[in-house]
């Protein structure tokens, strides 16, 4: 696998039975990462989730409109601190979502829905929201524990 | 997702196997409001020991089930939750909201 840069580009339609197949990919690239059991399922479980959001709200579930996800692997220097991690970007066309909406309800109140932000939220380090002309762009980023971070180093460096 | 009902005496049991996500999440709900609401089953248990994953519309179901089974007076129960349904219950701080058990024979004599 490359150690850094994209890792993997999917154009996708916004029909729900294509989410089972973008789950494996991503349970599969963040298993090759190195992220644990708990980190590969919570970061699947976000992506899974955006991409309903994207799905339900911004294209009102109508199945045949694009979506197109990036996933890239990072490798972030802050001072003498180095981390990798993963960063996944969805890209969407259609309506911007109510910015309202983006904290998630509280969990105490018991009924059907509103759960998708509090899973998105629980998978990653990271989640930033943008949109600008028509083009949604939700960025997340999980980071790899700080040994699976560190560069490896060989006998004799 | 496949889904499939066992009906017997004052009991359904809905077998559930695959992926209860947004594509099939509707047809779980569907199935469990019919029991409470047409079929007025006194108690529907969930099998979701072949269940892969649950997305939040997954959940949204079961707890939409889980009132209109409030509403009529009837119980619903779940069993055979995989690591990844469990998981997702916790998640959503439900899991002492829902009746469950490990197999279906504890779920039958509950």
């Amino acid at each position: 696998m490359n150690r850094t840069g994209l890792l993997l580009r999917l154009e996708l339609p916004s029909d729900p039975e294509i989410l089972c197949v973008v789950r494996s990919a991503v349970m599969r690239l963040t298993e090759e990462m190195g992220f644990s059991t708990e980190e590969c399922r919570g970061l699947t479980r976000a992506v899974d989730e955006a991409l309903a959001n994207i799905i339900r709200h911004a294209y009102d579930g109508r199945p045949d409109q694009p979506i197109e996800v990036l996933c890239r692997r990072l490798q972030n220097r802050t001072g003498s601190e180095q981390r990798a991690g993963l960063e996944i970007v969805l890209v969407d066309h259609g309506a911007a979502p109510d910015r309202k909406k983006l904290c998630g309800r509280s969990l105490d109140d018991v009924r059907p829905g509103g759960l998708g932000m509090h899973f998105i939220q629980g998978g990653v380090d990271v989640m930033q929201y943008t949109s600008q002309a028509h083009r949604n762009r939700l960025r997340l980023v999980k980071y790899l524990p700080a040994a699976v971070s560190e560069p490896q180093l060989t006998k004799g460096d | 997702m496949k889904i499939s009902a066992r009906r017997m005496d004052k009991t359904t049991i809905l077998d559930i196997s695959g992926d209860i996500d947004l594509a099939h999440s509707t047809e779980v709900r569907r199935m469990v409001l019919l029991e409470f609401r047409e079929n007025r089953t006194p108690r529907v248990i969930l099998n979701l020991s072949d269940v892969n994953y649950i997305d939040s519309s997954g959940v949204a179901s079961l707890v939409e089930g889980l009132k209109a089974s409030r509403d009529v007076g009837s119980r619903l129960i779940l069993f055979g939750l995989s690591p990844i349904a469990h998981e997702v219950l916790q998640l959503s701080r439900l899991l002492k909201i829902f009746e469950i058990y490990d197999t279906e024979d504890m779920a039958l004599e509950a």
